[in-house]
């Protein structure tokens, strides 16, 4: 009993991760109706961006996730300069092509480089124990991390002028415009914004497990997942959703083997996407 | 659509001419080496001006399109190999089993817009392929091995791979000869008109998730029955080749290139690109480089060329929309 | 006169607005049936609920005898009710003569290509765009892409046709011009539903007014009968030169 118990609370630590990354693409998503098809690729440019500055600098794991935080923000600003900014306002096929051709350098480049050998990032951090059952360290300091983070974030997009401008070119870009806001420069501050939560989230998940230059796609379907069911263009409902996830990945782990996790991942979409366009977490009712 | 009318289209004879050359060609001096090459080319032709209707016509980007190839393969093989069917009745069933599913399922996704259904299909790929992997009566991850007696009823395997070419050659004319009647029909209308403006569509009575329903069943089928007649040949099909993320992403690549929407482009762009790809593979090694390029030459068509090849040339020169259609 | 539509108690809210709200109202064969109300009264909802773009919270919506009630658009264009827009929407990088050709093909008579195409011409004909019909649909002036949104929806051949603000942008001579094609698709037998600002315009064309405030029904009757009736004029006094038109059709 208690070990599903353990799973599941681990899977909604876990979870909370993969609503980091989804809030990524959700707000990418909401701001300039671009579905960013690079998100998996970012993932892992985080989780090496983690292990080559923990490794090279011997610097603790954590050190690295600010630094990783800038990178990706810069490389999102110049992805949305080179592939994206030209698709704005084209039918939404061609943003898709344009981020998905980009996706495909990447991986390529990456497996070109890398292939597909496995890396780790050692971090030790003690667990808590409880009943017997330890909940590891890393998972825990993932989740309180992704918190700060979203904390963060919430506080940047409600309290904040450049927050406030994305927000109202997320809303109307049109009036945003002719309000004097420079929506470029918005435009591609929400994409650096999106790509460096991406990143960040990947540095993440490299601290708690093992990844290849592949390991991309599984954790872009788990940030598609969450995001429909939290609703596109809605961060709050990508955070609760990645939750969501976490928590059925927490009670499914136990009674089948690893490999039917993707097939299971892709039907909840499916089904989600069919049943619920507008996500079930989805706090704000459109008409 | 009016067969007379047809007749007297250049786009036609063209269709017959490229399908004959292909058929011909090789067998002048019992050519292996240029019928293997053609082969594949034929294979990137098929998948291209299939796709094309999911994206050149309906506007729909469908990502997973080689999910149909892939399971093509799978069914023919395996009804091959463990129920000893015959090879036409085989790959024809594969590609009618193929299409149904992909109706059934296309139903249930197509009354997703665009971009979401775009996403939708970006999954299919890795969870039928994560199907497959777990999947013991197909071999699982090690794949099915054919044995050389499936080759016996084709008269041994030299002959039997002339007339897996000739299947494959007449799979590719009959693609394109698809797409073509599809563009001057009612529903390649409606088909247009959805992918132009789906709202507008929508309220001049185009019945919108039919038709996308129906398109998707549609571009599903050939791809299955040459993914049935490839697999066959190979005598082997494990998941990593039947849903080669790679060979997706260039049938993608190989319509832009060659011209969404039009005709002659995607095919057109599919023979260039594998040409391509068979000069630059001689002298690579790395099969991940070939996914930079393609997404290298996607960008550029997107960013700068998004007519592809048949756009610049209509632009070029006007009176080639009659003839190159 | 028997009833081609009727509205029985329709509402809709949207959030915590009712745009619409127990709206009932019937439109007679052969009937041109005017919608009048100062900005956000609800009539281009009025319409996305007969037309299906919304389905109604509350009521039901009944044409030609069937309840329709909710059905997506593309069905409803299909029993022969068609309806244009205020925002112009063509197929953009099409011809005009393709764009009829949609309409005419997936209209209520479901036509094959080769017959769509002679309804194309000739009500391209009919509403003046003959000159145009080679251009893609996206080159059009205003008034032109009004007259094919009008175009497109006469060729599905509509039993009713619901005009949006048809009149919309266009200079006086685009207004009487276009007035007299909506007369004369009355002549040919459609009926037609239609909303419209220009007070002259619409008091002049409609054999029924029916105006709408903040969603409600607030009168029906004959032009002459709402202009004079005070709740009407309270209504629009909120825009001067309105209460002023109305006051002299009075």
């Amino acid at each position: 009993m208690f070990g599903i118990l353990a799973s599941i609370i681990d899977g909604v630590l876990v979870g909370s991760v993969y609503g980091l990354a989804a809030m990524g693409l959700t707000l990418i998503w909401g701001v300039m109706d671009v579905i960013n098809l690079t998100h998996g690729a970012m993932i892992v440019a985080g989780m090496f961006g983690l292990f080559y500055l923990s490794t090279l600098l011997g610097a603790p794991a954590y050190a690295a996730i600010p630094p990783v935080l800038v990178a990706g923000f810069a490389v999102g600003v110049g992805l949305y300069w080179i592939a994206v900014h030209r698709m704005i306002g084209r039918p939404p096929l061609m943003s898709l092509l344009a981020t998905f051709s980009v996706n495909m350098v990447l991986i390529g480049l990456g497996t070109t480089v890398w292939g597909t050998v496995l890396f780790n990032v050692p971090v030790s951090l003690p667990g808590i124990t409880w009943h017997g059952y330890t909940f590891t360290g890393t998972h825990i300091m993932a989740a309180v991390l992704t918190a700060a983070i979203a904390g963060a974030l919430y506080l940047f997009l409600y309290r904040t002028r450049p927050g406030k401008a994305i927000r109202a070119v997320a809303s109307n870009r049109e009036a945003a415009e002719l309000n004097g806001i420079p929506t470029r420069q918005v435009l591609s501050f929400a994409f650096g914004l999106g790509i460096a939560l991406a990143c960040v989230s990947g540095a993440l998940i490299a601290t708690m497990f093992p990844f290849t230059v592949l390991s991309g796609t599984a954790y872009q379907l788990k940030s598609f997942v969450v995001t429909v069911l939290g609703g596109l263009g809605n961060p709050a409902g990508a955070l609760f959703g990645g939750v969501a996830l976490g928590l059925l990945e927490g009670m499914v782990t136990p009674f089948m083997p690893v490999s039917w996790t993707s097939v299971i991942e892709f039907v909840v979409f499916v089904i989600v996407l069919i049943a619920f366009p507008g996500g079930l977490f989805n706090f704000t009712r459109r008409p | 659509m009016n067969v007379a009318a047809m007749l007297r289209r250049p786009t036609f004879w063209l269709i017959l001419a490229a399908t004959l050359a292909f058929a011909l060609l090789p067998l002048r001096g019992d050519n292996v080496g240029l019928r293997e090459d053609l082969l594949l080319a034929a294979v990137y032709v098929i998948l291209a001006s299939n796709l094309n209707l999911m994206i050149g016509y309906a506007g729909y980007v469908n990502f997973g399109n080689i999910v149909f190839f892939g399971l093509g393969g799978y069914l023919c093989v395996w009804l091959v190999n463990s129920h000893g069917w015959p090879l036409v009745a085989a790959a024809l069933s594969a590609g009618v089993a193929v299409s149904f599913a992909a109706l059934l399922f296309g139903l249930g996704i197509l009354r997703l817009r665009g971009a979401y259904f775009a996403l939708a299909t970006i999954g299919v790929n890795e969870g039928v392929k994560a199907f497959v992997v777990n999947f013991s009566p197909w071999g699982g991850s090690t794949g099915i091995y054919l044995s050389i007696e499936a080759y016996k009823p084709l008269g041994g395997p030299a002959k039997a791979l002339w007339t897996i070419y000739f299947l494959m050659i007449a799979v590719m004319g009959l693609s394109l000869l698809l797409s073509y009647g599809i563009k001057r029909s009612k529903f390649g209308l409606g088909l247009r008109a959805i992918g132009q403006n789906e709202n507008a569509a929508i309220v001049l009575g185009v019945p919108t998730r039919h038709y996308k329903a129906l398109v998707y069943s549609a571009s599903a089928f050939l791809p299955a029955v040459a993914g049935a007649l490839f697999f066959f040949k190979s005598a082997f099909i494990q998941p990593d080749d039947a849903f080669d993320l790679v060979l997706s992403t260039e049938a993608i690549v190989t319509v832009m290139l060659g011209g969404q929407g039009t005709v002659v482009g995607p095919a057109l762009g599919a023979f260039l690109y594998e040409e391509l790809r068979g000069t630059l593979l001689t002298s690579q090694t790395f099969s991940s480089f070939q996914l930079v390029i393609a997404g290298v030459l996607l960008l550029l068509i997107v960013l700068f060329l998004p007519g592809g090849l048949m756009g610049w040339i209509h632009r070029r020169w006007p009176r080639s929309k009659q003839v190159l259609e | 006169m028997t009833a081609l539509l009727e509205l029985h108690g329709i509402g809709k809210r949207f959030g915590g607005l009712e745009a619409v709200a127990d709206l009932s109202f019937t439109l007679g064969e052969g009937e041109i049936l005017g919608l009048i109300g100062p900005n956000g009264a609800g009539k281009s909802t009025a319409f996305n609920l007969i037309n299906g773009v919304f389905r109604p919270d509350q009521g039901r919506v009944v044409f030609r005898g069937e309840d329709i009630t909710g059905l997506a658009p593309n069905h409803v264009v299909r029993r022969g009710l068609a309806r244009t827009h205020q925002i112009v929407q063509p197929l953009a990088a099409v011809s005009v003569l393709e764009n009829c050709i949609v309409g005419a093909c997936f209209g209520r008579e479901n036509l094959p290509l080769r017959a769509a195409e002679a309804v194309a011409r000739e009500i391209a004909e009919f509403v003046g765009l003959t000159a145009r019909l080679d251009e893609p649909a996206g080159q059009l002036t205003i008034a032109g892409k009004k007259r094919l949104e009008l175009a497109r929806t006469l060729c599905a051949r509509p039993v009713l046709l619901l005009l949006d603000e048809v009149l919309a942008g266009l200079n006086p001579a685009e207004v009487e011009r276009m007035l007299g094609v909506i007369r004369k698709i009355r002549e040919s037998g459609v009926s037609i539903l239609i909303i419209e600002h220009l007070m002259q315009a619409i008091m002049g064309l409609s054999d029924r007014i029916i105006v709408l405030s903040s969603g409600r029904k607030l009168a029906e009757g004959r032009p002459p009968d709402v202009a004079a009736n005070p709740a009407v004029i309270e209504a629009y006094l909120g825009d001067a030169s309105l209460a002023e038109a109305l006051h002299r059709k009075a």
